[in-house]
């Protein structure tokens, strides 16, 4: 009788669900992408440890959770035992286990970030700084410098009414005019900062973000696959006013000889 | 029987107390029942008012493309949306719950400091009504995000001032609100109750008062160094003039950080007390529930700079920040699976209030795992200010503290309003809510790990379908709430007489007196064994 009561909301709750899901979903957009660079694969990799380990843990502790409330249903005759308010070596077992699976989780994360934070060796420097609402990259020691920013087509279908549906448009948000271009199999540091207000650099291909702060000047490396040249995307992500969901990056990785080449182009371009 | 006397009772306390009758009580009044009142219908109400900017939210992200907002109001409506969730839903909540339970928990006849206590709900109000006026303020509200981090926030228009000034009365309300637990915890338990039998709601209330004391002045100086910034020059957060913007990060989130268990530790009390009383079984392991959230608090003032993992802090204080974040999992796990051992060789049944204390239990605990995820660094760098961060909070604060909050509500309501409630109704409620709280916050983790900011009105056309979903959830969550305040305006006109004890297995001095509680009680310290 009471059980019925449950199924009806449920069940309902359950149809609107499903109804909600469109035909043709994504379904491959659920998880980090493995990326095309060094760090981007050693990040998804703790990434994808941290997502097992909690799965693990989350069967057995939802397990036990959900015997509980199955065993022990007053419904099914289950009489409390009162008596049971603590048990000392249970209790440390699980204060230990946790600390050791932390220290397990740990170790990996440090060797990891340390190499994310050796920012030494690079064979290439770009100075990136944030503009309200656009990137400006200086390829340092060329005299090669432009400002990027949100492709004209993307920028007329964002505008409120438009009437251009955002499908129609090639990589609605997610254009440029003016891509950064970095060689493949090279170490790339880039110099991070603002002009204005604080932005963030981030391509997900390529495993990280960071903050591009006026004042201060951070660091990334990246170092793009040889066997993946091709364009990367991604945005601003840290929130930089009105137009914060307005200011893409585009990365065209091109294969190092190519890259020399638009590079004396550039510089000859600019002279 | 009780009933009877529960009646009296008030007959009695309205004779002798005084009670002033019509709007003058509201303003009047120091009895820790109305006060508790008034702060659970303000909470309710700004909840509602919260919810609909999140709906306006929503349906503008319902697909890509710009419909309905422009990206200005967009941006207010995000700020908004956190600030009146967090100070003018979550908090408020708490401390009408803290108001209604601890002096009937503890045996007290009042707060121990009732003018103040009047005193502080009414500077909220006053905090709200200059928060919100910054809707028609010309300016309008702040679209920096409620980390407020500059030097965006110091762009904002000429309502700034408003919104600090309303910060500013958020935080002295809450440190009254804070004293007035401290002292009435610590000066008016009833005989026999030593701080170690005291009840844990009493428990996780008593720690969060003292997170509020040390932290709510420093959000307070925070503020008003960016208010002197805007207005008098200064540069505290100004490179050009020699300040640093990341300061104000340190600043806020030395706040934030312990801000989150203000609003989650009452949370852990309330199921605390919710699930004993379903399973027919005291807690397990009482003492270690509480050292676990004394750990918790201590824990969160050391972990701030987690929330800052991409401003480029040298790789020593990126280590200490991830690992002592981490640490939090121990008390935190502790807990949970204290939880699940007092249901263990228990009685369980499934009435409204426990059904939310188990969701909590869930639910808590997948926003737990998220955030074990963010703790570990190279990981953060992806998932930093992603939708992956917004489905991690949302999880530990709306099936945390809200369900935590609507558990307590159901678990009380036949005590402050003295019937029973729909519980067909409060079913409906419960499943609605919890289905499409997944709906809603789910895919929001597929969508932050695809790739997906937070904080944006327009997506890229990948981003399209979770979206939809995540803004169907969002509609069925609200419609399912207007259930709620439905149940509750039911519940306050009338229904079943509720008995003293109410449940089955009543444990507390809460439930030794009728139901409706009296206008007084307590007037005479009980014993407690």
């Amino acid at each position: 009788m009471a059980k019925r009561k449950f199924m009806l909301p449920s069940i309902a709750g359950a149809i609107a669900t499903v109804a909600a899901i469109p035909a043709h979903a994504a379904w491959d957009l659920l998880n980090m992408p493995r990326g095309v660079t060094v760090l981007s694969r050693e990040i998804y990799g703790m990434h994808m440890i941290m997502l097992w380990i909690c799965l693990a843990i989350a069967v057995v502790t939802f397990g036990a959770m959900i015997v509980a409330m199955i065993r022990f249903r007053k419904s099914k005759g289950a009489v409390a035992d009162t008596k049971l308010l603590h048990n000392a070596r249970l209790e440390a077992a699980w204060t230990i286990v946790p600390t050791l699976i932390l220290i397990g989780m740990a170790i990996p994360s440090v060797e990891k970030l340390i190499k994310i934070e050796d920012t030494t060796g690079s064979e290439l420097t770009i100075k990136v700084t944030g503009y309200q609402w656009q990137w400006h990259y200086e390829y340092l020691g060329t005299g090669v410098s432009f400002f990027s920013r949100l492709s004209r087509e993307s920028d007329l279908a964002r505008q409120r009414a438009s009437g251009i549906d955002p499908s129609t448009v090639d990589h609605y948000l997610l254009e440029v005019d003016h891509p950064l271009v970095v060689p493949t199999g090279a170490k790339i540091r880039l110099l991070l900062t603002a002009n204005d207000v604080i932005h963030a650099w981030w391509v997900p291909e390529f495993g990280m973000k960071r903050d591009a702060i006026p004042g201060f000047i951070n660091e990334m490396w990246i170092s793009v696959d040889e066997d993946q040249p091709g364009t990367y995307r991604g945005q601003c992500a840290e929130l930089c006013g009105a137009d914060h969901g307005f200011m893409p990056i585009v990365v065209v990785a091109k294969p190092k000889a190519e890259f020399q080449a638009w590079l004396a182009e550039q510089e000859a371009a600019q002279l | 029987m009780s009933t009877a006397q529960g009646m009296q009772a008030a007959g009695h306390g309205e004779h002798h107390g005084g009670r002033p009758q019509g709007l003058a009580r509201w303003f009047t009044t120091t009895n820790h029942k109305d006060i508790g009142t008034m702060y659970l219908v303000f909470s309710l109400a700004m909840f509602l008012i919260g919810g609909v900017m999140a709906l306006a939210i929503r349906a503008e992200l319902f697909q890509p493309g710009l419909q309905l907002v422009d990206p200005t109001l967009f941006n207010q409506l995000t700020t908004m949306h956190a600030l009146v969730m967090v100070f003018g839903a979550v908090m408020p909540a708490t401390v009408g719950l803290a108001n209604w339970m601890i002096p009937l928990q503890i045996g007290a006849a009042d707060m121990a400091l009732p003018r103040m206590n009047l005193f502080s709900f009414w500077l909220l109000f006053v905090a709200f009504l200059l928060l919100l006026s910054t809707l028609a303020l010309p300016g309008g509200p702040p679209a920096a995000g409620w980390t407020l981090y500059p030097p965006l926030v110091l762009q904002s228009g000429s309502a700034f001032p408003a919104a600090i000034f309303a910060i500013h009365l958020m935080g002295a309300s809450s440190i009254m609100g804070a004293i007035n637990v401290i002292v009435t915890i610590v000066n008016m338990r009833a005989p026999g109750m030593t701080l170690l039998k005291m009840p844990l709601f009493c428990w996780a209330w008593l720690i969060t008062a003292y997170l509020l004391i040390a932290v709510m002045p420093v959000f307070a100086g925070g503020v008003t160094m960016l208010l002197t910034d805007y207005f008098f020059a200064t540069s505290f957060f100004n490179a050009a003039g020699g300040g640093d913007p990341v300061l104000f990060q340190h600043v806020f989130w030395f706040f934030g950080h312990p801000e989150v268990y203000i609003m989650i530790l009452p949370a852990f009390g309330i199921v605390s007390e919710v699930i004993p009383t379903f399973s027919r079984k005291p807690i397990f392991g009482y003492e270690a529930m509480v050292y676990a959230i004394a750990s918790i608090a201590f824990l969160s003032f050391i972990v701030w700079a987690h929330h800052m993992f991409t401003v480029g802090m040298p790789l020593a204080g990126q280590l200490f920040f991830s690992l002592s974040t981490m640490l939090i999992a121990v008390p935190t796990g502790v807990k949970i699976f204290n939880w699940t051992a007092t249901m263990w060789r228990g009685s369980i049944s499934f009435e409204p209030p426990m059904l939310f204390a188990l969701a909590f239990l869930f639910l808590f605990t997948i926003g737990g795992f998220s955030g074990l995820m963010l703790a570990i660094v190279p990981a953060d760098l992806q998932y930093h200010d992603t939708y992956f961060v917004v489905a991690h909070f949302h999880y530990v604060l709306v099936p945390g503290a809200v369900f935590g909050i609507l558990a307590a509500v159901y678990y009380w309501l036949p005590k402050w309003t003295g019937h029973l409630y729909d519980m067909r109704l409060a079913k409906w409620h419960f499943w609605l809510t919890a289905i499409f709280v997944n709906v809603l916050f789910f895919p929001q983790h597929f969508l932050g790990l695809a790739g997906m900011p937070r904080r944006i009105p327009d997506y890229a056309t990948q981003f399209a379908d979770w979206n939809m979903i995540s803004s169907v959830g969002a509609f069925g969550f609200g419609l399912a709430q207007l259930l709620f305040v439905w149940l509750i305006v039911k519940c306050a006109r009338g229904g079943e007489r509720a008995s003293a004890g109410v449940w089955d297995w009543p444990h507390g001095l809460e439930w030794t007196v009728p139901s409706p509680a009296p206008y007084h009680t307590f007037e005479k310290a009980p014993e407690h064994k």
